[in-house]
């Protein structure tokens, strides 16, 4: 099953179109603000400043803003990354990044509670690596079933743990339907608990998995997987080990869902029932990565950012138009209709997602500029 | 003895259900090659429009005549704003599409007609029939009657009709497809409204069943286990597979269920459809897909 | 034909899909370092030849060695030597042209995930010789420019030669080629045609081609094998075959006398 975003999309030759050189003369002033040189140092000044804000948000943002909305859009996309690699790089389907994310959340609750003196970040690690294991386990079936049967596995997956955990209560200590709550917030000594601290706690481990799963798409392992997911045959002719890839891409995936999972438990909720982690969570995060863009390293997110504040802002537009509060039923339907509304234009007219359309926007704003210069 | 018989046939009955869910998902993937995962919430636009249209005072025929109309213009919707605009896109994509149109659908519906359980009633009873030795009801029987009745009207339109052929073209080459003149937007028209069709059926049958409701979607999902069994694109595989399904669901339900605390419903259709498809990667009568280098 | 090991050696091989008979106890031998071009008529089973060679068909019967080892899946190519193209264009259409050409000669990187995930220096060093490699084999086929570009939206021309860049990149001792200069202009055929011979210059490399223009056939290769309905009906120098008779008649007088 191959994910070819360049094929049927018109709009998306306008990216290749204008990222052509502008054709100028050699004049050095203009060769200065066009070239490749300076493209890098500028997108290097770019990502200082955008870090800089980013550390500095709690000064910047208030509680509220920081923990109801920064703090899951972190979590939420680590999440869009981690089924973006399975998905949009390795174009292996998968609807169980709930259940993984569940699978990291309940781990690192259980060692933190039964192995005394595990500091905070390694269960957090640990939780990982159960989830990546659990992932590489239920992607082993990618090895012999080919195409959309391949669902059913994760999909198995995703009732399945979202059942263990409420069922057998060992994993959440016995508490009723498997409600966990999570434990104290502290690094170093230094308590996290309150929104700066869980804030700073997410993005401190968001930032750097982030930039290790760019690592691995820039490099051979990325190669491997989008050789698999646009041509199988033609990967093994060329020495791409499939299996492997196929089983790293799900093994990491998980790694990163599982991570997603336990911030979004100990930093953003506190606490987490298994319910919460079900099915619609994974279609969310399935749509996190469609809406951003499906291989695209900013897509997930720019896309757990919609997800998330579009419902917030569809409530106060709807209580404005209103006069009021807009019933919660009423709303999640909405959110509903437009979310698959916007999945099916931007599938329809931009296939590579919101990364994509911000990309031409910038490429023919920064184009327009060149002219006008 | 005779509760394991019960228990399986009961089994086997509820697997028609699924079967009568599966129908419409072979339909599309026939036609088109796209797995529709709307399928569900096709099944539950269908029954809620039916009932409410029911409550509203229609009669029971004209509710059903409406129904039907209803289903059709979506397909037509669907295929005039959606698929004519992927036609060369990858099966992800269309997949994707899908969903997006899953949600629509589910989001549409209960906006429209509200999120509460409405009650069905199709004039055939629950009841057990009388006289068997094992307690088979009769509204099990009257669903299998149904399903079997729309299998063999599928089976009839893909073999004899020219829609039916043009479908079965489509799906094993779409460019050869058009290059000999078929006119597919009409022809997925035709299989998505069939779709619907199928799916009005399966939402009455459920619908009278559990109620219409909205977890009708979900519940619709356990046809995916049955689907991928079966094969994608073998009405009769998913006949088999529906029955299979559904037996060893209630099987495994009552004989292991009660030791593991409940509930291994939710997931066991799945499990097997690992476990089947690691034996049979095709499913039990699905084509193998040759992949062209 | 030496009387050392052969290079590449068919043996016996037969090979029917559902009663077709697509090869019919094919045998022959390439030498080490020759070009050898497969000629024949259309459906005379050469491609089918090819896929049995890079090991995507399994023969019925024969055997098939290489250095005297046998060839036994297609996973085995890189490992062996052996690089391939093919004749639809077997391209990561999602990716780079750069992207494709490193892949070619990614099979002998020895950084781990991890390593690639933590960018060490063994990685990166990995990575940068990946792509100077990879923008080295696209400067000498003249596309260096396209480096860039997502290969879904380059021209034919362009693309065939990214996937003759892949198949350099892995730096093979054999080249196995399925119909390199189809629909190709005479003057895009004639940067085939040295490129080609300019790999094998450079790299050493054996040269395995099925080709259609008997005018390049004719030129390029020091051995020709004809198929004909499945069977070798010549085999031997250019110019021994281009006169024999059962390929003359094969051909129906299309050969320039």
């Amino acid at each position: 099953m191959s994910f070819d975003a360049t094929a049927w999309s018109a709009s998306s030759s306008d990216v290749n179109r204008a990222a052509a050189p502008p054709a100028t003369s050699a004049k050095g002033w203009r060769r200065l603000s066009s070239g490749p040189a300076a493209a890098k140092t500028l997108r290097a000044g770019a990502w200082l400043a955008a870090l800089a804000v980013l550390v500095a948000a709690p000064l910047l943002v208030t509680d509220y803003v920081l923990t109801a909305i920064l703090v899951p859009v972190l979590a939420l996309a680590l999440a869009g990354i981690g089924q973006n690699l399975v998905t949009g790089y390795a174009g292996q389907l998968s609807v169980g990044s709930a259940a993984f994310m569940s699978v990291g959340a309940f781990a690192a609750y259980d060692v933190h509670l039964r192995v005394p003196g595990v500091p905070l970040l390694a269960s957090f690690a640990f939780g990982g690596l159960v989830a990546g294991l659990v992932g590489l386990l239920f992607g082993l079936p990618s090895l012999r079933i080919r195409g959309f049967s391949l669902v059913v596995s994760t999909l198995a997956a995703q009732f399945f743990f979202v059942w263990l955990f409420t069922t057998v209560g060992w994993f959440s200590n016995d508490s009723a339907s498997g409600v966990i709550s999570a434990p104290r917030l502290e690094v170093a000594g230094v308590d996290l608990a309150s929104p700066a601290g869980r804030y700073w706690l997410s993005l401190g481990v968001v930032a750097p998995l982030a930039w290790t799963a760019h690592n691995l798409v820039r490099g051979r392992i990325g190669r491997s997987w989008m050789a698999v997911r646009d041509m199988e045959a033609a990967a093994a002719v060329v020495g791409v080990n499939t299996g492997r890839a196929k089983l790293s891409a799900f093994a990491v995936g998980s790694f990163y869902c599982g991570v997603a999972g336990t911030l979004w438990a100990f930093a953003y909720l506190g606490t987490l029932e298994p319910h919460g982690l079900d099915l619609d969570r994974s279609f969310q995060i399935l749509f996190i990565v469609i809406l951003g863009g499906l291989g695209s390293p900013a897509g997930p997110f720019m896309g757990a950012a919609l997800v998330l504040l579009f419902p917030v802002l569809l409530d106060r537009v709807g209580g404005a138009v209103a006069g009021g509060s807009v019933d919660p039923g009423v709303l999640q339907n909405a959110e509903k209709i437009v979310f698959g509304t916007l999945v099916v234009i931007l599938l329809v007219k931009q296939p590579a997602g919101m990364a994509r359309l911000v990309e031409v926007a910038w490429v023919r704003l920064s184009r327009r500029r060149a002219r006008a210069a | 003895m005779g509760f394991f018989l019960e228990v399986l046939v009961g089994g086997l009955l509820a697997g028609v259900m699924y079967t009568m869910v599966a129908l419409g998902f072979v339909l599309i993937y026939k036609a088109s090659g796209v797995f529709n995962i709307a399928q569900g919430a096709m099944v539950l636009f269908a029954a809620l429009t039916f009932v409410t249209l029911l409550e509203h005072g229609v009669a029971f025929v004209a509710a059903l005549v409406a129904s039907l109309a209803v289903m059709l213009a979506l397909a037509v919707a669907i295929e005039r704003l959606v698929l004519r605009h992927l036609v060369n896109a990858p099966p992800m994509a269309l997949f994707l599409a899908t969903l997006g149109i899953s949600f629509i659908l589910e989001g549409t519906a209960q906006l429209a007609y509200g999120t509460q359980v409405h009650g069905l009633e199709l004039g055939v009873s629950d009841a057990p029939i009388a006289g068997l030795p094992i307690a088979i009801s009769r509204f099990d029987v009257f669903a299998a009657v149904v399903a079997g009745a729309l299998v063999a009207a599928l089976g009839v339109f893909f073999r004899t009709t020219r829609a039916g052929v043009g479908l079965r073209a489509i799906a094993d080459d779409p460019l050869a497809a058009v290059a000999v003149g078929l006119d597919v937007p009409r022809l997925w028209t035709i299989a998505w409204g069939g779709a619907g069709v199928v799916a009005l059926v399966a939402g009455l049958l459920w619908g009278a069943r559990v109620g219409v409701q909205f977890s009708l979607s979900l519940v619709v999902l356990k046809a995916l286990p049955v689907l991928v069994i079966g094969g994608f694109s073998s009405i009769g595989g998913v006949i088999a597979s529906g029955a299979i399904v559904g037996a060893s669901e209630k099987l495994a339900e009552v004989y292991v269920g009660s030791h593991v605390g409940g509930g291994i419903e939710t997931w066991f259709p799945y499990a097997m459809a690992i476990g089947f498809l690691l034996l049979r990667p095709t499913g039990l009568f699905g084509r193998p897909v040759v992949a062209r280098v | 034909m030496t009387a050392a090991r052969a290079f590449l050696e068919v043996r016996d091989v037969s090979l029917s899909f559902d009663g077709v008979r697509a090869l019919d106890h094919v045998s022959l031998e390439v030498a080490r370092g020759e070009v050898c071009a497969i000629i024949g008529p259309n459906g005379a089973g050469k491609s089918s030849l090819l896929n049995v060679v890079s090991g995507l068909y399994a023969p019925a019967r024969g055997t098939l060695l290489f250095e005297g080892r046998p060839v036994h899946e297609a996973r085995d190519l890189s490992r062996l030597g052996i690089a391939r193209t093919f004749q639809n264009l077997a391209l990561f259409r999602g990716m780079t042209v750069l992207e494709n050409v490193a892949l070619g000669d990614d099979f002998r990187a020895r950084a781990t995930l991890l390593e690639h995930a933590l960018r060490t220096p063994r990685a990166r060093r990995e990575e940068r010789r990946a792509r100077l490699e990879a923008r080295h084999v696209l400067a000498l086929l003249g596309i260096a420019d396209r480096a860039g570009d997502v290969v879904g939206r380059l021209p034919y021309g362009v693309q065939k030669r990214v996937e003759l860049a892949r198949a350099l990149a892995a730096r093979p001792k054999l080249l196995l080629l399925d119909e390199p200069m189809a629909g190709m202009t005479f003057d895009e055929k004639r940067d085939m045609c040295r490129f080609v011979m300019d790999a094998r210059e450079t790299l050493g490399t054996t040269l395995v081609l099925i080709e259609h223009d008997l005018g390049v056939v004719m030129d390029l290769s020091d051995h020709v094998v004809v198929l004909d309905h499945g069977r070798k009906i010549a085999d031997g120098a250019p110019d021994a075959v281009r006169r024999d008779a059962a390929v003359v008649e094969a051909y129906v007088g299309r050969f320039a006398a």
